[in-house]
């Protein structure tokens, strides 16, 4: 027994010594290929990977935490973990409250997807709350439908709730492709945002300096690349 | 979980059917169904203590006391849910880590710097280095708590109200046996007071059952957010690819709801029958009627 209070007197001191190293990523895992929850219960996709290589790189110990996208920044800001890696734009916006790397995947399109090739995205567009796409909407002068989650964006246009949906051209590629013709592309793709990049707290310059030297490591030696390749198919922009 | 379920997207049929409903996420799936049951086996009587306390406090004749229960009742249900659930709970964490900090940083200053909420990493509860697990635990004990504030509130009114519905007659006549107002308090009004505590609380106990999606709020997974996550769409991206399934996994919820109230039910009706007994009530006169 003395011996077991010991062990956890002592793991529980080599906890609070590790402490400062260890770094919590916060993900939204619904947005696949970028992040998601796999069949194993584990966060998994494209960031899972390039968060895992740059926490080596940097020589982070890196845990994965899931939150909500609607209060992904207020939880960041709050505390509950150290970096977001979900996905996000870097734009003026959110940059005023948060922190970005630079980017680990590239500025890319976003684009329009409903179930027939004429359909009017100046109609009621459905998109994910809080992103760019869905300021892009309200802004286009069509009707806004928000959602909390990407997935049910989609499911709002095959359950005819909206006319389409606009999101990122990456994450819709691959549902578009495995809809068996049922969704289409639709429009001209639009140029959003300058590329995905790390939020971190304003006041955390030392890691998020951390963070661009990884970042700029594995751009360098075209492993990023090869990242995005494997995950996003070789049409993909790369760096 | 099984060998034959090495490669999902080779298998097909049943053998398909029990790999996917044995994946990791589907064990997670039905771990939050123990989750929510177990919230609510702790919330409840969490719930019902609070009140309780709540009403006895509103009943106090020392002022501040009364006020002190009054308020309570009065300003928790004058808040919606989700705004309770959204602020309460992230100002009851920072609070925790503000006053660990003044214990456990060695320069604590002030943590709210603008936007962001900043102690040392000692000061973090749990500890950032600590397992997932107690994040999770951390979490649960957060729901918990503030289900009980929420809960008692309403729960106070209820049994302040059933208090009161006590005859008086009966007060009275302890009394003048020689009882002093502690002695008539448990001895006479606490007991009879539940019959008409039941029905009231009794809603509560329904409303609390399907209060648990607010949990996904907290950070902690329910099963309404499984069922979300698990039934939509999913590409070849995921290791069982499938179309958008919510209708099935929410009939499923739904089936689960039913059964469980109508079992509360049945445990709530037997109960106001023996509340019932000897109490001069309707349904106590109708059990007095039908003995004789």
């Amino acid at each position: 027994m003395k011996k077991l209070l010991l062990a956890t007197a002592l793991v529980a001191i080599s906890g609070a010594a590790f402490a400062q190293d260890v770094v919590r990523l916060g993900t939204e895992g619904a947005y696949p290929p970028f992040n998601f929850i796999n069949d194993a219960g584990e966060v998994a996709g494209f960031e899972r990977e390039v968060g895992d290589e740059l926490c080596k790189r940097a020589a982070l110990t890196c845990e994965w935490v899931t939150n909500e996208w609607d209060s992904i920044i207020p939880n960041l800001q709050s505390g509950n973990y150290d970096v977001i890696i979900a996905g996000m734009s870097i734009t003026d916006e959110r940059d005023e409250v948060i922190d970005f790397s630079q980017n680990y995947f590239p500025p890319a399109a976003s684009a329009y997807v409903a179930l027939t090739a004429d359909a009017d995205i100046k109609g009621t567009v459905s998109a994910q709350v809080s992103t760019i796409q869905a300021g892009y909407v309200a802004e286009s002068g069509a009707t806004l439908l928000e959602f909390a989650t990407p997935d049910e964006s989609i499911a709002a246009v095959r359950n005819g709730e909206a006319v389409a949906v606009f999101a990122d051209k990456d994450f819709l590629a691959p549902i578009v492709a495995e809809s068996n013709g049922e969704l289409t592309f639709v429009g001209e793709e639009v140029q959003l945002g300058g590329g995905v990049g790390l939020g971190l707290r304003e006041s955390d310059a030392e890691l998020k300096e951390k963070f661009n030297a990884a970042i700029q490591s594995m751009k360098d030696d075209g492993s990023l690349n090869a990242l995005i390749e494997k995950h996003f198919g070789p049409e993909t922009a790369k760096f | 979980m099984f060998a034959a379920c090495a490669d999902p997207k080779a298998i097909e049929g049943l053998t398909w059917l029990t790999c996917y409903l044995t994946s990791g996420k589907h064990l997670d799936f039905y771990w939050s169904f123990v989750v929510v049951l177990g919230l609510l086996a702790i919330t409840a009587p969490a719930a019902l203590t609070m009140g309780f306390l709540g009403a006895t406090a509103a009943r106090s004749r020392f002022l501040p006391l009364s006020l002190l229960g009054k308020g309570y009742a009065a300003i928790v249900r004058g808040v919606p849910d989700i705004v309770f659930f959204l602020f309460f709970v992230i100002a009851l964490d920072q609070g925790i880590e503000y006053l660990k900090s003044l214990a456990v940083c060695d320069d604590p200053g002030w943590p709210w710097q603008g936007l962001e909420f900043r102690v040392c990493q000692e000061a973090k509860v749990p500890l950032g280095a600590s397992p997932a697990i107690w994040h999770q635990a951390y979490g649960f004990g957060l729901a918990v708590f503030t289900f009980a504030i929420v809960f008692g509130a309403f729960a106070a009114n209820v049994l302040y109200g059933a208090m009161g519905a006590v005859p008086k007659a009966q007060l009275e006549t302890a009394e003048a046996y020689g009882m002093s107002h502690a002695q008539v308090f448990r001895r006479i009004l606490v007991p009879q007071m539940w019959v008409y505590a039941l029905p009231g609380l009794s809603n509560l106990w329904m409303i609390l059952i399907k209060a648990t999606p607010l949990l996904f709020l907290l950070g902690v997974k329910d099963i309404v957010y499984w069922a979300r996550e698990l039934g939509g769409s999913k590409t070849q991206a995921y290791e069982y690819p499938h179309s958008d399934w919510r209708l099935w996994y929410f009939l499923g919820l739904l089936v689960f709801y039913l059964c469980f109230t109508k079992v509360s039910e049945i445990v709530l009706t037997r109960l106001s029958a023996r509340l019932s007994r000897g109490q001069a009530t309707a349904a106590g006169e109708a059990q007095r009627k039908a003995a004789a």
